[in-house]
């Protein structure tokens, strides 16, 4: 098949990128996304030209690092789906593709499709975690969790933190990567201890790192590839309020 | 040179306890004053970090990825082993300990293996006290399923995202300790050399990939935990930026290499379809617990693998191995799948695969149930290929995977160049000739929450008075320049065939000489074959762009030069191993029903290899291994 690629170019952070037009013939449908690209950067640096900068690693879904905008939509228009598990058989023959870099004041553009995503890391650093040290464990099955409690912590815990919610959100906001991970915790009996602090911090840093608010458009639920529901929005709120409450009583 | 494994004495079940209670130890207020750096973020690394950064040492952590949490350990599936024995199925410490060896076909430490599976009790107790959501039962209790080449269920899981939930848990412990300043985080930043000084690993040379940057980084140890080199197949399950490039500037500095050409290919990836593809998608090999895999009984067959009735289909797993069947370990599934398309039964547009079929496990345990167990593979699978595996089977193929060979560490995990320390994938250790499923995971996991703590404490605790290292020894600027100068002499070729033109090459060599099976004929042709094409990789690659900003082609170029010379190491090893065991398939050794046949009079010891210079031959060097425990038996799963 043949694709015409509108795609973003830009040097480096200060540069201003623009978009440029370059035309693939003679693709195979069973191509994924990221390896069309690939095909473009040969042809481009055969040609001398400088190859199209973009994330991508495990090219499996489960890494998080590939994503750019596809057509307006993060990571393409297949649902639930992250770009290097998109394949060309989801778009026409002769078919326009614009491709952009996630926007948002929070992901700084790096180079062409590469964005600064360490605004996540730092979120984590503040709060994400259970504050166990190495080695002193308690037996695993101690604990007893129901099978129900475990899946519906999976379930939050299965975010690839891609941000793609962050570029689809008209405000930029982290809310359902941020609640994601405070939900996995705070449905698990070994990371209540800390629910409090943990999303007063989380919250505070998601703050500071420049993410708008939530307005609640649910656009990120849809663009999300691990399909992380708005729910866990909710319970971040719910979390943070009670946390308000509690810590006003000292607790 | 002699290889000192540093076994601690006593019978096999204390020797560790033994190990613990002589270790040296770091008093508290000293640990300030001791630096510490870890390439590598996967579980291995981001444990280790996370450890000695939580202990009070000053640790500086470096990964390729923009985030530690994108390391390779994020996509293993299936799951991790531990022997709690919660099934009641008879499980323990010592079953472990023999499966493990029995399955690496006895060309591993009995000590080392001993102490993985003894470790594993703690590592899913530590995985779970940091919120990892591991596949529960009803009554709340961990539940656990069974995975190729053992006969109990130990292997625990999180879905079909087991790395993935370890490796948060590692990551989140790892991050705990950035905050808390403990320690330092440099991602996009790639370790292209190691420094030494009178001998000693003190530092090492990187690239801020961000900026282009040379930078140099000093401390009391270095430790590797850089996963493997199993993408230097080019086609494999691995992620893109895997590579053999840190442990290999590590090796040119004085660190062995031990058995580099054991390297697992897995039965159960997705087959090749053209190629302008990039790598090869894992489906876990838990599928096999549900799955049957078969193939046509006909050569040639046309019709769809629903039209072809039971009888005539040749489950030829279930057939050879009827111990084992469809679990039959990773080795010898992966050489009979080979077996059958070699012999012209292979399906799929390309002939190049066998069927893995849900058909029963469906009508007998209802669609939801496998839905639940596998759901997000079936998915997967969907979305690569385009096919319902729930109406039909899945089509899978054998694919370069995980590398049993890498720098070779005695019992504390160093290396032969003091103060350097290997751990996880990076290391040879644990797994022998071929690796059990779900044990790489629980090994990096191990190495680096509970073994290198107290190994590497042990060695710093004679580093307190030496005082701050500097980056500014000539050692440091001298490492400094060749980096520099490697990268200039890539820039200046400015030739006419990419990178990835040069690794694809070098890869299809490596299948068809030094992959699924290995002769003589070949792994010299292989050689010859490898040294040509890196002559004219120097000679003719183009790197676009320019050394100093952003450059992914630059990266890429730096991997596929050690490439080169890993992988004709590995035609090295592979062609004086005049055996077959594990991983390594030599077609003059097998017996005549083509199974493998090892020589343990002959064979019973680890290459480890050193570096002679750059056109110099490798030399060997043998450590024998001796066995108290358990004689080493043939393997069979019939
Ligand atoms: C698809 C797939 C599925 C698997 N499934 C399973 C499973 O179910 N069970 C199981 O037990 N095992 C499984 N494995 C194997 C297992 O995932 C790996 O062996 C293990 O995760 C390796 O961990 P590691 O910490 O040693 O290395 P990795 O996780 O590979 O981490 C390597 C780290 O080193 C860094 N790095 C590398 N080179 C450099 C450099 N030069 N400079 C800076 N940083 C560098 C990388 O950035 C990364 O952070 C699977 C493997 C694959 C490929
Ligand atoms: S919530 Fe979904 S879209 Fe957002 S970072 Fe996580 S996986 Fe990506
Ligand atoms: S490359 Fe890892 S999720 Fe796409």
């Amino acid at each position: 098949m043949d694709l015409h690629l509108k795609i973003w170019r830009q040097k480096d952070k200060q540069s201003e990128g623009k978009l440029v037009n370059y035309d693939l013939k003679g693709l195979n449908s069973h191509m994924s996304f990221l390896e069309m690209l690939d095909t473009l950067n040969e042809k481009l640096i055969v040609e001398g030209d400088e190859p199209v900068e973009f994330d991508h690693d495990c090219r499996e879904g489960i890494c998080g690092q590939c994503g750019m905008m596809i057509n307006g939509i993060a990571h393409g228009p297949l649902k639930n789906t992250t770009t290097c598990q998109l394949h060309l058989r989801s778009f026409k023959d002769g078919e326009t593709i614009l491709i952009e870099p996630f926007r948002a004041e929070a992901f700084p553009v790096k180079k062409d499709l590469k964005v600064d995503r360490s605004a996540f890391d730092r979120i984590i650093s503040s709060g994400g975690f259970v504050s166990v040290n190495t080695g002193q464990a308690p037996d695993a099955t101690a604990i007893p969790v129901t099978h129900q409690t475990a899946e519906e912590a999976f379930d939050s815990a299965a975010c690839i933190g891609c941000g793609a919610c962050v570029a689809t959100c008209k405000n930029g906001s982290a809310a359902l990567f941020t609640s994601a991970k405070i939900s996995h915790m705070a449905l698990l009996p070994q990371g209540k201890e800390e629910r409090n602090k943990r999303v007063l911090d989380m919250v505070s840093q998601m703050d500071t790192e420049l993410f708008g608010h939530c307005s609640n458009t649910e656009a990120c639920e849809v663009e999300c590839p691990q399909g992380i529901s708005v729910l866990n929005i909710a319970r971040m709120n719910f979390e943070y309020n009670r946390a308000l409450f509690f810590n006003k009583k000292g607790g | 040179m002699i290889l000192d494994s540093k076994i601690p004495q006593g019978p096999l079940e204390q020797k560790w306890a033994y190990y613990k209670k002589k270790a040296k130890l770091v008093n508290p207020a000293n640990r300030k004053k001791l630096d510490v750096i870890v390439v590598g973020t996967g579980l291995a690394g981001s444990s280790i970090a996370a450890s000695l950064g939580e202990m009070g040492y000053n640790v500086k952590a470096f990964c390729f990825q923009d985030s530690p949490r994108r390391a390779h350990s994020v996509a293993a599936q299936g799951g991790v082993n531990a022997a709690k024995n919660y099934k009641n199925d008879g499980d323990s410490v010592y079953r472990m300990f023999v499966d493990t060896l029995k399955g690496g076909d006895f060309r591993a430490r009995e000590a080392n293996v001993y102490r993985m599976a003894e470790c594993s009790l703690n590592l899913i107790d530590q995985a779970v006290a940091q919120g990892v959501p591991f596949g529960r039962e009803y009554g709340g209790y961990l539940n656990n399923r069974s995975f190729g080449g053992v006969q109990v269920s130990r292997t625990f899981y999180a879905r079909g995202q087991t790395g993935q939930q370890l490796l948060l848990g590692a990551y989140q412990a790892l991050m705990r300790q950035v905050g808390k300043g403990s320690v330092q985080l440099f991602s996009r930043h790639e370790m292209l050399d190691l420094v030494t000084i009178d001998g000693k690993a003190r530092g090492i040379i990187v690239r801020n990939l961000d900026t282009g940057d040379i930078e140099r980084h000093a401390a009391h140890t270095v430790i590797l935990a850089t996963g493997g080199y199993g993408k230097i197949y080019y086609l494999s399950t691995l992620a893109m930026g895997c590579n053999g490039s840190a442990i290999w500037r590590a090796h040119k500095k004085g660190a062995l290499m031990a058995s580099p050409s054991w390297i697992q290919v897995h039965p159960t990836s997705l087959p090749q379809s053209g190629d302008y593809q990039s790598k090869l998608t894992l489906m876990s090999e838990s599928l096999r617990n549900d799955g049957r895999i078969w193939v046509p009984a006909k050569q040639d067959e046309n019709r769809a693998p629903n039209d072809i009735p039971e009888n005539e289909r040749d489950y030829y797993l279930e057939r050879r191995y009827p111990a084992f069947g469809n679990l039959a370990p990773r080795d010898i599934s992966s050489r009979a799948a080979k077996e059958r398309i070699d012999a012209g039964f292979g399906i799929g547009p390309l002939k190049n695969a066998v069927y893995l079929d849900f058909s029963k496990a469906i009508k007998e345990q209802g669609k939801d149930k496998i839905k639940e167990k596998y759901g997000n593979l079936f998915e997967m699978y969907l979305k690569i290929t385009g096919y319902d595996a729930y109406k039909e089977p899945m089509m899978i193929s054998p694919s370069a995977h995980f590398s049993m060979g890498g720098l070779w560490v005695d019992y504390e995990l160093m290396t032969t160049v003091p103060g350097l320390f290997a751990l996880g994938e990076a290391n040879f250790a644990d797994h022998g000739a071929n690796r059990l499923g779900a044990n790489s995971l629980l090994q990096a996991s191990v190495d680096g929450y509970f073994i290198a703590p107290y190994t590497i404490a042990n060695y710093l605790a004679d580093e307190i008075h030496t005082g701050k290292i500097s980056p500014d020894a000539p050692e440091f600027e001298q490492a400094e320049n060749a980096v520099k100068n490697q990268i200039q002499d890539l820039m200046n070729i400015k030739g006419t065939k990419t990178v990835d033109y040069f690794h694809k090459t070098l890869g299809k060599l490596l299948y068809d000489y030094c992959g699924l099976a290995r002769n003589e004929d070949g792994l010299k042709y292989a050689i010859q074959e490898i040294r040509k094409l890196k002559q004219e990789f120097y000679k003719d690659v183009r790197v676009s762009g320019q050394g100093n900003t952003m450059n992914a082609e630059l990266e890429k170029a730096g991997r596929v030069a050690d490439y080169f010379e890993i992988g004709e190491l590995m035609c090295y090893d592979a062609l004086t191993r005049n055996e077959s065991c594990g991983a390594h398939f030599r077609e003059e050794y097998q017996t005549p029903d083509g199974e493998a046949m090892r020589n343990d009079a002959e064979y019973q010891f680890i290459s480890a290899w050193a570096w002679t210079g750059e056109n110099g031959e490798p030399e060997l060097v043998k450590e024998p291994l001796t066995f108290e425990e358990i004689q080493p038996t043939v393997r069979s799963y019939k």
